[in-house]
């Protein structure tokens, strides 16, 4: 079992964003970058399938050099080598061509990554690099095992949940309750250190997004309170004011 | 350049999110100055179809080949990509959901195109470009995105646009037939398994959700009560889901599920920064809390301070009283 999971690199969830001046970057002062949450899903899933079935797990990361710490904490958890494409993740289609051009050129059996970044909130990458590889997508997922050549998912829908019997290779978006994400010990943060961790540089594209500022959501006006003692009245103000029931 | 909708349908009905994305394709379709026309994929009743006409709709492609029963992402991206070729759209608008998202980045992949998703608000034309503005961070901030590629798409965030009927004609409803392999069903649903719950928490325009404040799942027939009355979804908070009070599907938040409903009732969740993430796009927010200091009451519209065992069934019990 060949597994390539793509980690992203994102602001702690806990962050209060602010941005720049001219509002045309994320203010990164102060602010600690983690493992985007959701590919800790797809991170710890693709450890425990190697372990049951044998087999490597390798972690991409497209970013500049600032990621390798995170890059370093998934080889802590367990990962067997990384690849970072020398690249800032400035566009969904820019990224997904950078993995499949990676995929290209090893025999994955899966590709694995959260649902969606917490940053960005795409959901975009998954799909796009299924595309690329004409490979199915089952997005998102909450339960992954494979038995021989053949996946068996859980795939979230609206209203419900799906299973899906697949043959590899696929590429899986992984949220809640895939797995439990795990800390890393001292023993893999020591080994983590010597595991290889290869840069390429990346391959010519076009984004086909640009940012052009941001915005912080305007601020409420300021919460009018009722007296718990006539509770109901709030059902007659969501209706005669704020019209909304 | 013309505007093609994918209009997503469940049950033999079209959704509530597809009629926000086929009013939200014509308005941009008369920004451009042309049509807005629709891809339906399998079985939904003709009536569904043709109502789509007060949306803004002309002509509805409906393709209803047994094999597209469910979806299956290649093969839904073909039919979608066939009627942008057929249409020559250059604007595709889809509905900011698991499936919408999930065809719109294949699409993207396949004709080389910007997509955006969580989508707020009308695109501003800037020359050849489309300017969008999106939600990002998970809610937390907002971004303008400049859509530069010839082809443009779009997922519009539920309950992001108010939604408008442009008149009383019929949309031309005329069946249309992709050219599909078996290739293209691999990974189709062996079984699919509905939700409990009359109300689905992402198409719902009301939400009651509780936290560690209810104190156990024992205590939970008092969200259900006041989500029933409401004629709301239930939800909760990330502690509650990991501890196993209410699965993880119900658990809304920065890692959870993103919701933006009209009305957003939290019981007993204080308001950690990742819980509010999740929630507040949502129109209006009640926050029910003992604490008066709990951080939640600063993104609320309304509040109530108490106890919530004394609150919510004075609230169940106003709920039931109104007319509906």
């Amino acid at each position: 079992m060949k597994i390539l999971v793509c980690i992203s690199n994102v602001p702690d969830t806990t962050t209060k964003i602010s941005f720049s001046s001219d509002n045309k970057e994320l203010n990164t002062a102060g602010v600690q970058f983690v493992i985007n949450p959701y590919d800790e899903y797809a991170l710890t899933r693709a450890l425990e399938l190697k372990e049951s079935l044998g087999g490597t797990v390798t972690v991409l990361n497209v970013g500049l050099a600032d990621t390798e710490a995170n890059i370093r904490k998934a080889l802590a958890i367990g990962a067997d080598d990384a690849i970072r494409v020398n690249l800032k993740p400035t566009d969904s289609f820019l990224v997904a061509q950078q993995i499949a051009e990676v995929a290209k050129n090893e025999a994955y059996d899966l590709i694995l990554m959260g649902k969606e970044s917490v940053d960005y909130n795409g959901a975009q990458v998954h799909g796009m690099v299924a595309e690329l590889l004409g490979w199915p997508a089952i997005v998102p997922a909450i339960k992954l095992d494979v038995a021989g050549n053949t996946a068996t998912l859980e795939r979230e829908i609206e209203g419900g949940k799906e299973i899906v019997k697949v043959n590899l290779p696929i590429v899986v978006s992984c949220q809640q309750p895939m797995s439990e994400p795990r800390i890393p010990n001292m023993r893999g943060i020591m080994t983590a250190r010597t595991k290889p961790l290869k840069v390429v540089e990346p391959v010519s594209g076009e984004a086909k997004t640009q940012t052009e500022a941001y915005a912080l959501p305007e601020k409420k006006s300021g919460v009018k309170l009722i007296d718990p003692a006539n509770a109901g009245e709030l059902i007659t103000l969501l209706r005669n004011e704020a019209k909304i029931i | 350049m013309s505007v093609l909708v994918f209009v997503e349908c469940a049950d033999g009905k079209v959704k509530k999110s597809a009629l926000e994305a086929a009013f939200y394709g014509h308005q941009v379709a008369t920004q451009l100055g042309t049509s807005a026309v629709a891809v339906a994929i399998g079985e939904v009743a003709a009536d569904e179809l043709k109502n789509l006409g007060q949306y803004g709709i002309t002509k509805v492609l409906h393709d209803t080949e047994t094999r597209l029963k469910d979806y299956v992402s290649q093969a839904y991206v073909k039919v979608v990509a066939a009627a942008v070729e057929k249409e020559n759209a250059t604007v595709i608008v889809l509905s900011n959901t698991n499936i919408g998202s999930g065809i719109g980045a294949r699409l993207a992949a396949r004709l080389q195109a910007s997509f955006a998703t969580n989508v707020v608000a009308l695109p501003e034309l800037a020359g050849n470009s489309l300017k969008v503005k999106k939600s990002v961070f998970s809610g937390k901030a907002f971004a303008d995105e400049v859509l530069t590629a010839p082809t443009k798409i779009i997922a519009v965030k539920k309950n992001a646009i108010e939604v408008n009927t442009v008149g009383t004609h019929e949309a031309e409803v005329e069946s249309f037939t992709a050219s599909l392999t078996d290739a293209d069903f691999t990974g189709a649903p062996r079984e699919t398994i509905r939700a409990t719950g009359d109300v689905l928490l992402t198409e719902a325009d009301v939400v009651v959700s509780g936290g560690r404040g209810m104190r156990g799942p024992e205590n939970w027939h008092l969200i259900e009560d006041l989500a029933k009355a409401l004629g709301a979804a239930t939800a909760c908070s990330k502690p509650v889901a990991d501890v196993g009070w209410r699965p993880h599907h119900e658990h809304v938040g920065q890692t959870g599920i993103t919701i933006s409903p009209n009305l957003y009732i939290a019981v007993g969740i204080s308001g950690a920064i990742q819980h509010l993430a999740g929630v507040n796009s949502s129109k209006v927010i009640v926050v029910i809390n003992k604490d008066p200091e709990a951080p939640f009451f600063k993104a609320a519209d309304y509040g109530i301070v108490g106890d919530i065992f004394e609150v919510v069934p004075k609230l169940i019990e106003a709920a039931k009283a109104l007319e509906k």
